[in-house]
Order: structure tokens, then C-alpha cells, then sequence
């Protein structure tokens, strides 16, 4: 059973938005099993959304040099090496302190450890906008520049968004981002994020990075069907012995109503860098406005007599 | 595969998701390996040994797919009673020659044709052109059936020397020398046998650093046995692929721009092989009473040479073949850039290509190109090897002075892939058209348009000559027709003569068989003849692929013929029926009489299983109707290549020339017919010298970046892919981050022979130590994409390696050596030649005496 | 719609469904008239990508002699429509900031780059390969072969280049006795 105006809970989002007769909401579910960390799907974006570089860093985590999501980067290909714990991922390893180390030791690494479970795994994932079903950003924009399309997607309007950055730190995956430069690239100043390609949905193409990506990991569709696929996805996964194998933001159910970009992860969300329970910062708005609504009403009670009595 | 061809890689996840396993060796943990079902790091070089241990896990447990190799490879053939093996000789063949270090193929010939090996004397001569680039696809030369037992009980039938070969290899031995455990060597054993056979097939899929040994063709040879004696060959989901790694790298292969071929694997001739045409032809296997396909080389001969000179070219002057420059010995590319240093060459061109980045030796090449008249560059950018001159690490150490070098350059910017007409040949022998988007910007042209007009311009200078040098170039048949703003020669009007026409009425030839030898027809490359059958461009065919079955045979061309899969008569059984309704793909169908299937046989259509081929018969007809590889002489997959092949007939463990061990297997170290080039500024750190293995302590290999494109001349000067890969860096495991005190995301530099170069230390337990000969054995990695230019610079991996080449096919050694690991920056200018030469003197590799590429004392020494 | 103030999105907020102003009400003018670059393009090539040897399709927007996207062919059944992050990247290849587009020049001994226009460069290169090739030419090697060749000029070539252009490539060096003649399936 799906509310109307909540800004929790399930929810069909177009419809709330007041569209009448919105086409069936759209998202991707990204496959991580397949994930091959090509980046791809960042280029793409890049290219069609004309989203400029962020510099030339190396980051030494694995094979990102990205980092993280931000106004820069609306794809973000997170690379996880996951063995004994002494790789170098984001962290410098410490090797300055002298150990004694045996030649059983190296019969053991060269081995490779314990031959019934995986010793190493790199984990790749592509992570994106989650276009959640109560988008907090959405919610405390005050110049109505982010809006719900029709597909059921969260956009910033770059024309009317001011640069106020209300929706920052209202994000409870830190995805939106001001865009701080470099300078000359259009929309400096401005918030922004995946669009999931709002422009080629109207024309009835799929978003750049989905249709680019060369293993079909980021999958993109009609929401109700990719959350069926997912699940098929999974038991097939676990019957080939993935245990690991789960969702995660396909759930209308969480924090954030269901995301419209879901996941299959082969571990923890945390281990690839997502909050592991996120939850819509503006939950608890309706029950703030709502005491805050008398005041305010008051308040322009107040203002419009202060007119009127002007004109006066 | 994921890692370099990431599109490609979709169809092994499609294949994965219907439950097919993957297995991927490699010392290098990659992208592919992350998605792998098994992953197995093996030392760098030891492939053969690998390879060699699954031949003979095959052959001890007699898991070959026996009625394949009965009917369709040479393992019923007896082999002459001269030969010898490595285990008789430690590690040579019989008929090595200590002096030339060639072989004498004599003894390596099927019993009672010993009159059939390559005379002695001329071995040398094919190292030094590379001939054997040719013997691949022209395989043997043969005028009758070789003797079988069809038992292969004969100790010299090909099988049981194959079955002695490969005895040595055991798990033990592999995994002594290439570090993969006995349980994890067993799997991969296991799992590629069983997928093997009526019902099922294994596909085996490397990428060209395979090629880039000293061994490099042995490589492949190896695992072609392998897919032989499994049945793999010639049938859908088998095969063996070779993942290239440049849009067009096949079709420069089959269009060739080198030295020692002409288009269609025709050769360039010699003056001791080709004295007259009719030597040139039966060379290419076109004489009197030969086999196969190659029976016709006349045609293709004298088609290729109407293309060229066109109505000068006739019957009476042999169609001009005397126009042909010819060949005398070793003119690779390593050998031109050597002859730069000293002075040989005067003017150099480079078309799209980087070789102070990309090619081997990179202080090699670049000292090369200073020493020049003149250099032409084109380029999409200002490539390093544009401005070697000014930004080179050679102008840090003074060994390049811009006021003292005198290379003249000229940067001529060049058209994009979508601001020009024309076709790349993909790596499965496609070719696909691509229209022309826009024109180019500015003074950017095609090389189509370069090269007409530089034609046309040096024709306008030698008109009216009467030197006889000259003739060639004046008689050339140069008139394309030029369209546009810029005059860009018609692109389709040159496809077309490479497909070759009817010279009186221009009809475009369907197939190479309509091909005469009298000169009524003309085709600039026979293998291509048929992409413009019927006068329709039929690589530019877009049928979708949604709209067709799996073979796609209405989209683009591939050759020969259209055919998808070569040698795929071998699908069906020698009867013409599929080996299984699963593995169904080309059949015979006796109510039509006539081969048919999912792809275009490769076998004549209308030839019967039953046929067989009457006594004397020469040409198509002496292939019988299952002799499913039809390129071959004898119409067979080579299990044993009696012919063709200059370091011996079976792949057989060598040592890389840079090496850590001694060969396990035998006295002889490393490939003892190698090419190498003994120069000061060549020095190689040689295998298994123990005395030096702690000077050079570690092996390293080098490989791609998804985000980058080999050199770099394609990505490091594009935004969207340099921040990707912003930096040069050096994957070490913690282990040997420990050893040497490297610390993560901080600098270390790498130290060869030849060069020290830096990059940022990537600690990974992606790369792990392996236990080889009871030692711990660290590899380091490095990408090779970076240089000079470009938006993110950095210190170029290939300047590490040395030049040392594959006989066969005279390509370099560059997935392997040994170096030393240090940790911070490299010294800089003089500072950085004294590493390097006190590194040298450390390791012995100072004087005139090198390292002896014979270790054992056999071998004849006449 | 006129743009009159029926369109404000705050009379569209309080007439429509959308009460809470987040989106229909909220759509901009901009937002409105969105329109993807692929719908509007003038034309599209059917091409195939220069990056490695797998052979993706690409189809090429241009608008206004402007290359504006560059993605994959889905009817290609080698690549599907996808492509790798370099594919991805072929528009960035062409319109770099970083890209020659005119001819550059270094004389012997120079310390910079100097501008030349195409035609004089192309009139020098042609002068370079005729005197070069006369001053280096054998008619026999040194073994008294018959060779009829000049060993003073080599080639590199790329493996990006068509086969049309290989092969001219190919025929005027021969024809030249150029023999030096070699590509990355060497390397």
C-alpha cells in the first residue's frame, strides 16, 4: 500500500509528484558480480553529460582514481581488494617495522592459503545516484531546482538551481555535490548529480553509462522489473554457491523508501564505501513542519495585516 | 580479456552465466582474474612448461578426442628415423648446426621424405627474413601421403614422439618451474579435459604478449597441440584466439606493411630463393604437383602484380616481378632502428605509431631517430616520438643535445578514425566499413591522402627519367579517383582493386578462385577477394545482429570467403556428420550433395566426405574429403611441423633470456636459435647465471591498463581517460614491498641492464611471491603506457627491456626479465647512466665477451 | 505554453496535483524543452571503434559539422552498442584540447617547433624521398645480389590504419624499393 505526500515509506514517486499517468518508474540495478571495473560507465557519463575532469590524482586505492561520487563524477567505480589485510588499498601500509618472517610463511602465501574459500577477492562496483524514493535533497531544496520526473528520477535544473547547497549535506549517501570547478566548465557553483540521463529517457533512450557498460553489470528498465530480475539473480547466484551474494536499496521497505538505483553486492554495503542503513534525513520533517507550520502561519498572518496596512 | 578487451569479455560472461568455467593464468591478477573461477599465477616465461604438463596429462591418461586426432592431425605419421629429441640431446633437436645455431630439418621430416626439408644452409637465411611468418599459413609443402599407423603404436609415429616429448612434464615439474601447485595445475588439467570432446568444447584465448617472447610462436604451438588433441580446432566454442590489441593490427597483417610479406601473405622475394618469378611462385607452394590451396599461388602471384603495375605488368616481362625490390636478410623494425644509431638510415616515417614508448629498447629508438636526416611524424598529437629531441630522458642525460642533433622533423597532424572512409580488419578477420563522419580539422589527413599525394608528387619529380631505378615507380598503376574539398582519393575505388576485377570489364571477382594467371584479372590481396562481390561493398553489410543468428554472417566480411570459423569442416566427422547435436555447425548434407551448416564451409562445398583424392593428383583435387585443414599440405593439423618452423618442430621449455633459474629440463638455457643483437647498448642479464641472480633479483613483466591504449598516443592525451590512470606505477606484492622497504603510494625505481625508470609503488596482494625450485620468487608489474607527453607523464616501462627476438618471427622479448627494485626516485641525468653502468659492472656485463647463448655441447659444428 | 503567469510554478503547485511543488509543478523551462543531442543530430556514421582490435560498432552524431556523441551500435553483434572506457572516450580522442591540427616543424638543430602549412611540408617531404632514395640507392648488395633497393628509408606504421591505406602504403614503397617497411604486428 503506497502513500501519497510521505516523505517515508513506500511510495510511487511520479505519482506524488502529480503526474497523472507517469510512465512506470525508471532505475538501474547494477550487478556487481559482473562488474568488471572497466570505468566505462564513467567516461560515458562524462562524455554525454559533459561533466569535466577532477584532476589528475593518484589515489592509490586499488585501481580508483576517483574517489568518490561528487559533482565531477556521477559514476564511481569502486575497486575493494579484499585478502590477508596487508594490501595496499586506501590506507598506506605500514612495512616500516621489522618482522620475522618464516619460510613457512611464504610456502603458505605461495600456496595460497586455505584452498576451500577464496583467499583474495577484488570487488568492483559502480556506484551511482540512488534517485531514492524520499530524496532528502529534493526535499530541502528551496528553490524547487531538484524535481521528481515523470520517470520517477530526482534532477537538479541547473536553471534554477542558486548554489545554496541546502541539498549537500542533506543526502544521506553523499552523492550531490556543489561543483567547485575547474574554472571555465559550466555549472560551477551549482549542485550536481546523475540525472540518469533525463534527456535520453525523454527521447526513449537508456542513460549513456547502461548502455555502455560491456557486461551489462549497470542494467537499466522499468523498476518493478528490474527488482524482479535482481532477486532471480540472486537465488541463482546462491545456488552456484555465491552465498555472498544480496540486494541492497531494493527495498521499499528502508530508510529511503527503496532506491531507484539498486545493487547486488557480494559483501557488507560498507565494504564498498555505502552506508549500510541509510535513512532519508528529512523523515521527520512533516511532523517538524507541521509545529513549525503554526508559527509560520502566524507569522504571515502578521505580515499580510502589515501589507494590508500599508496600502492602507 | 576484461582487462584489455572489455567489450569482447561479455561473451565470457554470457558463456559463465550458462554455466561455462574460467580460468585465467596469469602472473598478473587482473580484472579478468577477479571475475575467474580459478585464478593461476604462474612465473613469467614458463608457459610451455604449463602447456607442456597439460599435453601430457592428455596423452598419460589418453584423454585425446581419438577419432579427431586419427582423422584430422598428423599423429598417425611417422616421422623419420634420424630424429632426435631433446632428451637425447639436452635440449636440441637433431640437425642443430653450433655455428649458425640453425637446424637442419632433414631428420625432422615424415619418413622417406627427407628430400623435403628446407636445404640446410638457407635456415639462416629464414631467421634472418623471418620466413616462418610465412611457413604459418602456408604450412607444409607435400606431393603425397606421409606414411601412418593408424595404431599409433610406431615409436615414430607423431604421437608416441609427442607422448616421449612431453613425458618429462609432469605436475612435479611444472610446478617446480612455473609455481603453480600440483592440486591447482591438476584442476586446470581436469577441467579442460572434461570439457572436451563430442559434446563439449574449450576455447583457449590469449592476448599478443604471448607473441612477445623469445619462444613466442612456441607459445602457440603449444597450445595448438593441446586444442588438436582435444578436438577443440575448427568447432564452435573452441578454437584458440588471439585477442590483438590494435583496431587493425590483423588486417596490417594480411595488407602488410612488412618487410618480408607481400599482401596475402605472399613473400617479398630474395635474391637466393626468387631468382626468377617462376622460383618466387613455387616457393609460395605453387609448383608442379603441390597440395592444398597454395597450388594456386601463380594467380595470386600474378594478380597482385597486375594491381601494382597494371598494364605494364605482362606475361612477357613476368608481370613486372622484376620491379620487386628485394629482400636479403633481417630488416625489422629492431634491425632499422639499430641501423639508425649507426647511421644506416636516412629518412624514417611514422604512421600512428610511438616507438619511444612502445616499441622495446626505448633509449634505443629514440637515439635512433636523433641520429636521422629527416623524420616524418603522423600523428593525432605531439607523440614522444615527435619530440624526442627536446623532452626525451636522453636530453636529462646529455646523450641528446637539441643544438647538436640534426634530425629534421616534420609533425603532420593526421584524420581521426571517424574523419576518414575505409576498413579495419578486426581481430577474427572481419572487415568492417566506416563512413566518413565529418572532414577533418585544420591540415589533419588521412594517410590514404598522404600517401597518394606523396605518390603522385614523387612521380611528378622522376617523370620523364630514364633511369632504369625509376621504371617501378613511373609504371605504377597510381590513378584513384579524388573527391572533396582536400582531394581525398576514393577509399571504396581502393578496396576495390584489393578485391581485384576483371581488367577488360572491371567486374569485380566474387571469390580468389576466379583469379587467372594470364593477366585478365587483377587483385591487390587474394585472401580479401570477395569483399566486394557482385560490385557491393560488403564490409559496410549492417544487417543487426538482433535480426540474424548467432554467426552473424550479414554483418561485415570476414576472409576468406565470409567464413566465421576456419577450418571448420572439422565441426562434422570425417563422415560429414556433426561430432553432436550440441556442437552442430557445418555438415555434409547428402541429399543435396553438398557441404552446408551455420557458417560458409571452409572446405569446397561440393566435395564429399567419401571423396578421395586419386593417386598423382595435385592442387584442391589431391585434398580428400576429410582433410578438414585445407591450408596444410598434407590437409592436417600440425601436432609435429616437420617444416617451416626454425627452433624445432615441437615447443619445448627454454629459459627466458633474462632468468632467475636454470632450465630444470634441460642443459640448454634458453632458446638457442633467438635472435640477438650484440651491442653495447644491448646488454641482456643472462638466465640462470646463479653468480648475478643477486644483482637482478626479481622478474618483472609488463602489461595493459583498460584505461589506457598501448603507448599512450591514444589516451594519455585525452582528459576522460588520464584521470583514470593519472600516473605511472610498479605493482609489487607486500612481501617484496617488505624486502625492500617500499612504501605504499611512494616512489620506487626499477633497474635492468639497460635502463632505471620510476613509478609510484602500488603494494597489492593481487601479485603474490611464488615458490619456484624451493625459492621464493617475487614478480613486479608494470603498465608500459606512460612517456613524456600527454596530460600525465611519467617514466616508460619498455625502456626497461632489451632486444632479443623469436627466430620465427623476429618480435621481442618484452613480457619478461629481471631487474632490481629500489625504493624512492631515480637519480637524475649523469647520475642515472652511472646507476645503470655500475649495476652492469655488478652483474659481469662489461667487455667484449657476452654471456653464450649454448649451453650444452651438442649439436654439430659445421 | 505562453509564458504568462499561469506558468509560475507556484500557481502550477497550488492548481495541479502536485502540492508539495517537488515535481511536475517544479519542471523548469529549460527542463521543458530538454531535448538528447542524439535526436537532434544532422547525421550518423556507422563506424567502428579505433581502439583495440575487437571491433565495436560506433554510431557518430554530428550536428552543425560537430562531432556530439559518439556511443555504441546496438546492432553490431560482435559489441551490442557497448564500449570500454576508451571506446567511451573516442569523442574526447578527436575534439582534445590537446590535438595537432596544424603541421609542425623542427629544422636540424632546432630547440622549438616552428609552423609550416601543409603544402610546402608535403613539397619538402617529397623532395626528401627522392634525393634520399637516389643517394642511397643499390642496385646490388654488397654480394653482388640484385636487389634494386634503397636501404636509406624505413616506416613504421600503425596498426589503426584502414586497410585501403596500408596497402597504398605497401605498393609505393615497394615500387619505391623501399623495404624497410614494418607495423605494430612486428612489436
Amino acid at each position: 500500500m503506497t502513500r501519497t505526500n510521505s516523505l517515508y515509506g513506500p511510495l510511487d514517486p511520479a505519482r506524488d509528484a502529480g503526474y497523472v499517468d507517469p510512465p512506470p518508474r525508471k532505475g538501474f540495478f547494477t550487478d556487481t558480480s559482473i562488474c568488471i571495473g572497466c570505468k566505462a560507465c564513467e567516461v560515458a557519463c562524462k562524455e554525454w553529460n559533459e561533466v569535466p575532469d577532477q584532476g589528475f590524482d593518484l589515489l592509490g586505492s586499488s585501481y580508483d582514481n576517483t574517489g568518490a561520487l561528487g559533482a565531477n563524477s556521477w559514476r564511481h567505480v569502486a575497486f575493494v581488494e579484499q585478502g590477508s589485510g596487508s594490501t595496499g588499498t586506501r590506507a598506506p601500509v605500514d612495512l616500516g617495522m621489522p618482522t620475522v618472517r618464516g619460510e613457512q610463511e611464504d610456502a603458505a602465501e605461495a600456496a595460497g592459503g586455505d584452498s576451500d574459500k577464496p583467499d583474495f577477492r577484488w570487488l568492483m562496483s559502480s556506484d551511482v545516484c540512488k534517485h531514492c524514493t524520499h530524496a532528502a535533497c529534493l526535499d530541502v531544496c528551496p528553490t524547487g531546482s531538484l524535481f521528481r520526473t515523470e520517470f520517477g528520477t530526482v534532477v537538479v535544473q541547473d536553471d534554477i538551481c542558486n548554489g545554496c547547497g541546502y541539498c549537500v549535506p542533506a543526502c544521506p549517501y553523499g552523492v550531490i555535490e556543489r561543483r567547485k570547478g575547474p574554472s571555465g566548465a559550466k555549472n560551477v557553483g551549482i549542485a550536481q548529480k546523475c540525472t540518469l540521463c533525463y534527456d535520453r529517457l525523454g527521447a526513449g533512450q537508456e542513460p549513456a553509462c547502461a548502455k555502455a557498460c560491456p557486461t551489462d553489470s549497470i542494467q537499466f528498465g522499468d523498476l518493478d522489473e528490474l527488482r524482479g530480475r535482481a532477486q532471480e539473480r540472486v537465488a541463482a547466484l546462491h545456488e552456484r554457491g555465491v552465498s555472498s551474494a544480496r540486494l541492497y536499496g531494493h527495498d521499499p521497505q528502508d530508510g529511503v523508501g527503496g532506491a531507484g538505483a539498486f545493487f547486488l553486492l557480494l559483501d557488507e554495503p560498507e565494504v564498498y564505501g555505502l552506508p549500510p542503513d541509510p535513512i532519508v534525513t528529512t523523515r521527520d520533517l512533516p511532523s517538524m513542519y507541521r509545529r513549525a507550520g503554526v508559527a509560520a502561519g502566524a507569522l504571515l498572518a502578521g505580515a499580510a495585516a502589515a501589507f494590508l496596512g500599508g496600502r492602507r | 580479456m576484461a582487462e584489455a578487451h572489455p567489450v569482447g569479455f561479455q561473451w565470457v560472461v554470457e558463456a559463465m552465466n550458462r554455466g561455462a568455467t574460467v580460468i585465467h593464468v596469469d602472473p598478473r591478477f587482473t580484472r579478468t582474474s577477479a571475475l575467474a573461477d580459478e585464478y593461476v599465477p604462474l612465473r613469467a616465461g614458463t608457459d610451455i612448461a604449463f602447456l607442456g604438463g597439460i599435453i601430457n596429462y592428455v596423452l598419460t591418461h589418453e584423454l585425446d578426442f581419438r577419432e579427431y586426432v586419427l582423422a584430422y592431425t598428423n599423429a598417425a605419421s611417422i616421422i623419420s628415423e634420424d630424429f632426435q629429441d631433446t632428451d637425447d640431446l639436452e635440449g636440441l633437436f637433431s640437425g642443430f648446426n653450433r655455428e649458425t645455431r640453425t637446424y637442419d630439418e632433414t631428420s625432422w621430416q615424415y619418413a622417406g621424405r627427407e628430400d623435403h626439408a628446407e636445404p640446410a644452409q638457407e635456415t639462416k637465411q629464414e631467421r634472418q627474413t623471418a620466413q616462418p611468418l610465412q611457413h604459418e599459413s602456408h604450412g607444409i609443402s607435400l606431393q603425397d601421403e606421409p606414411p601412418r599407423d593408424d595404431t599409433l603404436q610406431h615409436p615414430n609415429c607423431v604421437y608416441q614422439i609427442l607422448k616421449r616429448h612431453y613425458a618429462r612434464y609432469t605436475p612435479e615439474m611444472v610446478a617446480e618451474t612455473c609455481g603453480v601447485p600440483v592440486e591447482q595445475f591438476l584442476e586446470v588439467c581436469r577441467a579442460w579435459t572434461e570439457n572436451s570432446g563430442r559434446d563439449r568444447t574449450t576455447a583457449l584465448v590469449y592476448s599478443v604478449g604471448w607473441t612477445q617472447h623469445s619462444v613466442g610462436v612456441q607459445y602457440i604451438r603449444a597450445g595448438a597441440i593441446l586444442q588438436l588433441l582435444l578436438g577443440n580446432m575448427g568447432r564452435p566454442g573452441g578454437g584458440i584466439l588471439a585477442l590483438r590489441g590494435h583496431a587493425s593490427i590483423q588486417g596490417s597483417t594480411d595488407i602488410p606493411t612488412l618487410f618480408n610479406l607481400l599482401p596475402g601473405y605472399l613473400v617479398m622475394p630474395n635474391p637466393a630463393d626468387h631468382g626468377s618469378f617462376r622460383e618466387w611462385i613455387e616457393d609460395m607452394g605453387g609448383g608442379a604437383g603441390a597440395k592444398g590451396f597454395w597450388a594456386n599461388a601463380e594467380a595470386y602471384g600474378v594478380n597482385l602484380l597486375k594491381a601494382y603495375w597494371g598494364e605494364k605488368a605482362t606475361a612477357d616481362n613476368d608481370f613486372c616481378f622484376d620491379y620487386l625490390p628485394r629482400i636479403t636478410g633481417d630488416h625489422g623494425t629492431y634491425r632499422s632502428v639499430l641501423d639508425m644509431i649507426d647511421g644506416k638510415v636516412k629518412g624514417y616515417f611514422l604512421l600512428g605509431q610511438n616507438p619511444a614508448v612502445g616499441s622495446a629498447h626505448g633509449k634505443a629508438q629514440r637515439l635512433g631517430m636523433a641520429n636521422l636526416d629527416w623524420l616524418v611524424v603522423r600523428d593525432l598529437f605531439e607523440i614522444e616520438s615527435a619530440s624526442f629531441w627536446k623532452n626525451s630522458p636522453e636530453v636529462e642525460t646529455g646523450e641528446i643535445v637539441p643544438e647538436e642533433c640534426a634530425t629534421e622533423v616534420f609533425l603532420l597532424p593526421a584524420a581521426g578514425h571517424a574523419e576518414k572512409e575505409g576498413t579495419f580488419t578486426q581481430t577474427q578477420r572481419m572487415l568492417q566499413w566506416r563512413e566518413k563522419a565529418l572532414e577533418p580539422p585544420g591540415d589533419c589527413r588521412s594517410e590514404l591522402w598522404f600517401f597518394y599525394h606523396l605518390g603522385r608528387m614523387v612521380r611528378e619529380r622522376l617523370a620523364g627519367s630514364t633511369d632504369a631505378r625509376d621504371r617501378p615507380v613511373l609504371d605504377l598503376a597510381w590513378d584513384y579517383p579524388v573527391d572533396g574539398p582536400h582531394e581525398e582519393p576514393s577509399a571504396e575505388a581502393v578496396l576495390r582493386e584489393i578485391n581485384g576485377y576483371e581488367v577488360a570489364t572491371g567486374r569485380p571477382l566474387a571469390s580468389f578462385t576466379e583469379m587467372r594467371t594470364d593477366g585478365s584479372t587483377l587483385g591487390g590481396c587474394w585472401i580479401y577477394t570477395g569483399v566486394f562481390a557482385d560490385g557491393v561493398n560488403q564490409a559496410a553489410r549492417r544487417k543487426p545482429g538482433s535480426e540474424q543468428g548467432p554467426v552473424a554472417l550479414e554483418w561485415g566480411w570476414v576472409w576468406p570467403a565470409n567464413r566465421r570459423i576456419l577450418y571448420n569442416r572439422a565441426s562434422a566427422d570425417p563422415e560429414g556428420r556433426p561430432w553432436s547435436e550440441r556442437k552442430a555447425y557445418v555438415w555434409w548434407d547428402e541429399e543435396q550433395g553438398r557441404w552446408t551448416g551455420h557458417d560458409v564451409p571452409d572446405f569446397e562445398v561440393a566435395k564429399s566426405p567419401s571423396y578421395r583424392a586419386p593417386a598423382g593428383a595435385s592442387g584442391v583435387e589431391a585434398l580428400s574429403g576429410d582433410d578438414a585443414f585445407i591450408m596444410m599440405g598434407d590437409g592436417k593439423g600440425a601436432l609435429f611441423v616437420p617444416q617451416g618452423l626454425l627452433d624445432g618442430p615441437l615447443p619445448t621449455h627454454y629459459e627466458p633470456v633474462e632468468s632467475l633459474f636454470r632450465n630444470p629440463l634441460y642443459a640448454q638455457q634458453a632458446n638457442p636459435t633467438r635472435l640477438e643483437y650484440r651491442r653495447e647498448e644491448n646488454r641482456m642479464n643472462p638466465g640462470g647465471a646463479d653468480a648475478h641472480t643477486d644483482v637482478f633479483p626479481f622478474v618483472f613483466t609488463t602489461s595493459r591498463l583498460t584505461e589506457h591504449h598501448t603507448a599512450g598516443g591514444m589516451s594519455r592525451y585525452l582528459q576522460y581517460l588520464s584521470e583514470l590512470q593519472p600516473e605511472m606505477f610498479v605493482e609489487v606484492s607486500p612481501a617484496l614491498a617488505e624486502e625492500r622497504g617500499l612504501e605504499h603510494l611512494g616512489w620506487c625505481h626499477v633497474v635492468t641492464a639497460r635502463a632505471a625508470i620510476e613509478g609510484r609503488v602500488m603494494v597489492t596482494e593481487r601479485l603474490r611471491p611464488l615458490r619456484v625450485e624451493g625459492r621464493t620468487v617475487h614478480q613486479a608489474w608494470l603498465p608500459y603506457h606512460w612517456g613524456s607527453g600527454g596530460m600525465v607523464t611519467g617514466d616508460s616501462a619498455n625502456d626497461l627491456l632489451g632486444i632479443v627476438l623469436d627466430p620465427n618471427v623476429l618480435i621481442q622479448e618484452s613480457k619478461v626479465g629481471t631487474c632490481d627494485v629500489r625504493s624512492g626516485r631515480r637519480p637524475r641525468g649523469q647520475a642515472l647512466l652511472d646507476l645503470v653502468a655500475e649495476y652492469r659492472r655488478r652483474a659481469g656485463l662489461v667487455g667484449a665477451t657476452y654471456p653464450p647463448v649454448l649451453t650444452t655441447g651438442k649439436g654439430t659444428e659445421q | 505554453m505562453a509564458k504568462t503567469f499561469l506558468n509560475w510554478p507556484v500557481l502550477r503547485q497550488l492548481t495541479g496535483s502536485d502540492v508539495l511543488g517537488r515535481g511536475a509543478a517544479a519542471k523548469s523551462a529549460r527542463s521543458e524543452e530538454l531535448t538528447a543531442r542524439t535526436s537532434t543530430a544532422d547525421r550518423v556514421a556507422r563506424s567502428v571503434c579505433p581502439y583495440c582490435a575487437v571491433g565495436c560498432g560506433q554510431r557518430i552524431y554530428v550536428k552543425d559539422e560537430q562531432i556530439v556523441q559518439i556511443e555504441g551500435d546496438p546492432d553490431s553483434p560482435i559489441s551490442r552498442g557497448r564500449l570500454c572506457p576508451k571506446g567511451s572516450a573516442s569523442k574526447n580522442l578527436l575534439t582534445s584540447p590537446m590535438r595537432q591540427t596544424t603541421v609542425r616543424y623542427r629544422r636540424p638543430y632546432g630547440t622549438e617547433w616552428e609552423e609550416l602549412d601543409l603544402d610546402t611540408a608535403m613539397e619538402m617531404i617529397a623532395d626528401r624521398v627522392v634525393s634520399t632514395r637516389r643517394e642511397t640507392w643499390q642496385d646490388e648488395d654488397e654480394d653482388g645480389h640484385r636487389v634494386r633497393r634503397t636501404m636509406g628509408i624505413a616506416s613504421l606504421g600503425g596498426a589503426t590504419l584502414d586497410n585501403e591505406e596500408n596497402y597504398l602504403i605497401k605498393k609505393l614503397f615497394t615500387a619505391l624499393g623501399a623495404i624497410q617497411i614494418e607495423n605494430q604486428a612486428r612489436i
